[in-house]
């Protein structure tokens, strides 16, 4: 390695924060190395985004364009912290196994059960894959991109990515027990570029859910995180976000799902974090007999932003897609959903669906909503939706008078309507987790 | 003052006024039944009872057990010990029986008291099995895609496992078969003794076979028009209302 290179404030404004950070992280492995370095240039190229792309339409810019004073995350954590976060990351009686990444470095040994390392499951951080199974990563790493808009900030996340988790699942093996990834994020005006990469073989079957959590209410941070989920034929995969980035974040989340033939794909965001979240999700089927789910929670509060865009791509006939975002609004939030079901020329018998509904929780509330179809094909089923509503008053009416409170019919009116994505996550677990989440909202 | 007594009270729906003066009294222990055409301000009466906002209370009292209930809230009436069985049931997606009932009672606990799930459950599913409804009921969201009659047993175990001191019944007969009627009247029957009063509002004689009640009012216009035994009944079934309507008082009807 040459001389280290000093700079003064490494923030993500410094000239040379790119060279810094990369030979921080001393990973020396070339195809890598040099992706990042394109990915580099191509972010520094790149406008910002504009409000009048249809990308970013009803978007709030401010926040994105004033990101250079975060500096990528980075260095030694006190051992205080680093326990209280490993003490916090223990959601589940039992686990396929766990990784708890605090700014982006090992907070605690990977944890991965023998026997399935037995099997062949590979599960650890990407650093360490990308060192021993190169090969293996680079064959699935940033090989699909949500190309939704955030093509600048999803260059900036592969050149700063320090760290992130590959799960790779062999053929024909399925686990029950979910892995378990608990990223955070601790230090304040920090940076972290979290990249998952799920990879599930042909008919191979598994779990991960992702936890993203900050270790303290008030500091302030910036998230580009992606996540790729590729499934092989016959694979069953299953994929969750919990968001809950602290009030002070800004978080962007680009993820793809990529489906071959006869899969069962199935992907969830959960949102209850983040001062603004921007999601991309694009579900892309380029096999047969496929079905691909996508679900989304959204409870945003005071004044709280959630945009998120997703494309549906149907490529292959026969298959099936079904995407299905809640939203929830209190105070002054607003959501921004976009979505786009594409279907291919040779896409025939295709079946896609695409609700959006708002339940409108506050007179101040904003909900914007713009669905929307491209079909190729001339043989298909498709229809898209969104549903903005308030509380119904003949059912608040109904619990109140059986004695329920107003407050306490509230709640769980809105845990019935949100049930309808909790039961589709398939882990009583996360589900009684998410529900509590959802009720810390409402405590606020 | 073990009863349920409404004294002349007055309510409008959107300025219209739709009770007159009403006035009735249901001790504690007995079965009233109320019958009258439709339109006529029954389900009116129910509703403004329970403290529903829209029917607008412009005068007149309502005592339960001696405590006056106007201007309450309705979840305050409920627990205060008025049930109401609605002629339409609203539908709830996602929140299940066994839950809406369980937050019900858990409204109803006292300081320092604890909700019991095993007890609960117990419970839950005796009634059930009394009312003839299938288990797999607990775990089905309130109402949703329930038949007619299923709704209206599902108001009535409700009923049993709040154990109101006093409930108005709306309509529960209509939409039932035979046998539902027989069922949803042996639950009702079951309940009946000293601790609770019924305000059974029906439009047929034969829900008041099976449930048979101690005294039978005619409701026209908004207001109670005539009094009697289960006699009053058979007649209105042989006779319809147009008698009711001549011998109003002046100032009743048009
Ligand atoms: N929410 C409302 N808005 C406007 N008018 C109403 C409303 N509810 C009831 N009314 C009117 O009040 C009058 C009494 O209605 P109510 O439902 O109390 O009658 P009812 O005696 O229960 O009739 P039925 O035997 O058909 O159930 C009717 O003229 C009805 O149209
Ligand atoms: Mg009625």
């Amino acid at each position: 390695m040459s001389d280290t290179l000093a700079i003064e404030n490494p923030s993500l404004e410094d000239p040379k924060i790119f060279q810094f950070h990369q030979e921080q992280a001393g990973l020396e492995v070339d195809w890598f190395k040099q992706a990042q370095q394109a990915a580099w240039a191509r972010y520094l190229e790149l406008p910002l985004p504009v409000r009048t792309n249809e990308k970013w339409r009803f978007a709030n810019l401010s926040r994105l364009r004033d990101t250079g004073r975060f500096q990528p995350a980075g260095g030694e954590l006190s051992q205080v912290t680093v326990d209280r976060i490993v003490k916090a990351s223990h959601r589940f009686k039992e686990v396929a196994g766990r990784i708890i990444l605090a700014d982006e470095t090992l907070a605690a040994p990977v944890e991965l059960d023998p026997e399935l390392g037995k099997k062949g499951i590979i599960f650890t951080t990407l650093t360490d894959a990308i060192v021993k199974y190169p090969e293996l990563v680079q064959k699935y790493f940033m090989q699909q991109s949500p190309e939704l808009g955030s093509e600048k900030f999803e260059a900036l996340h592969v050149a700063m990515l320090r760290n992130g988790v590959f799960l790779h699942v062999p053929d024909n093996v399925e686990v029950d027990r979910p892995f378990v990834i608990y990223n955070w994020t601790v230090r304040d005006k920090g940076a972290i570029f979290p990249h998952t990469l799920f990879v599930a073989g042909k008919h191979a079957k598994a779990t991960l859910i992702e936890f993203q959590e900050s270790a303290s209410p008030g500091t302030e941070h910036l998230v580009v995180a992606n996540a790729h989920l590729f499934a092989d034929d016959g694979a069953q995969p299953n994929h969750t976000i919990v968001q809950n980035w602290n009030q002070n974040t800004l978080s962007l989340q680009l993820n793809t799902n990529n489906a071959w033939s006869d899969t069962n794909a199935k992907s969830t965001l959960i949102n209850v974090g983040s001062a603004q979240a921007r999601q991309e999700v694009h579900g892309k089927i380029f096999g047969s007999g496929s079905n691909v789910e996508m679900y989304a929670l959204n409870v945003p509060t005071e004044n709280q932003e959630f945009d998120q865009r997703t494309l549906q791509t149907h490529i292959a006939p026969n298959s099936r897609s079904d995407l299905l975002f809640k939203n929830a609004l209190i105070g002054k939030s607003r959501t921004i959903f976009s979505g786009l079901i594409i279907v291919e020329e040779d896409a025939q018998q295709t079946d896609a669906y695409q609700t959006n509904n708002n339940l409108m929780l506050s007179e101040e509330a904003e909900a914007n909503s713009l669905p929307g179809l491209e079909i190729k094909a001339n043989d298909v089923k498709c229809s898209h939706g969104a549903t903005t509503g308030r509380i119904n008053d003949s059912e608040l009416f109904y619990f109140l008078a059986r004695g329920i409170p107003r407050n306490k019919a509230q709640e769980l009116m809105v845990f019935g309507y949100f049930e309808e994505i909790v039961e589709k996550l398939d882990n009583q677990e996360l589900a009684d987790y998410v529900r509590e989440v959802v009720q810390h909202k409402f405590m606020d | 003052m073990s009863n349920l007594e409404i004294k002349n009270l007055n309510v409008s729906i959107n300025g219209t006024q739709i009770l007159k003066d009403f006035s009735l009294t249901v001790p504690k222990g007995e079965v009233h039944a109320i019958m009258g055409p439709n339109g006529t301000g029954k389900s009116t009466l129910a509703k403004a009872l329970a403290g529903h906002e829209d029917y607008e209370i412009t005068g007149g009292e309502v005592f339960l057990d001696g405590e006056q209930i106007v201007g309450k809230e309705p979840d305050e009436i409920s627990r205060a010990g008025l049930f109401m069985a609605f002629q339409y049931p609203s539908e709830i997606p996602g929140v299940t029986i066994a839950n809406f009932i369980r937050a019900a009672l858990t409204a109803r606990l006292e300081e320092g008291e604890t909700f019991k799930a095993p007890a609960f459950y117990k419970e839950l599913y005796e009634k059930m099995d009394l009312l003839k409804i299938d288990r797999s009921f607990t775990s089905r969201s309130v109402n949703e895609g329930f038949s007619g009659g299923e709704k209206k047993r599902c108001e009535i175990l409700q009923m049993a496992m709040l154990k109101p001191g006093y409930a108005v019944l709306d309509e529960t007969d209509s939409g039932l078969d035979i046998d539902a009627l027989k069922v949803v009247a042996d639950g009702v029957n079951q309940m009946r003794g000293p601790e609770l009063g019924v305000l059974l509002i029906t439009h047929y004689q034969r829900l008041l076979n099976y449930i048979v009640p101690d005294k039978v009012h005619v409701m026209f216009d908004g207001r109670i028009v005539q009094s009697g035994g289960p006699e009053l009944a058979e007649k209105l079934e042989a006779e319809g209302y147009d008698w009711v309507k001549e011998a109003a008082p002046a100032g009743a009807g048009a």
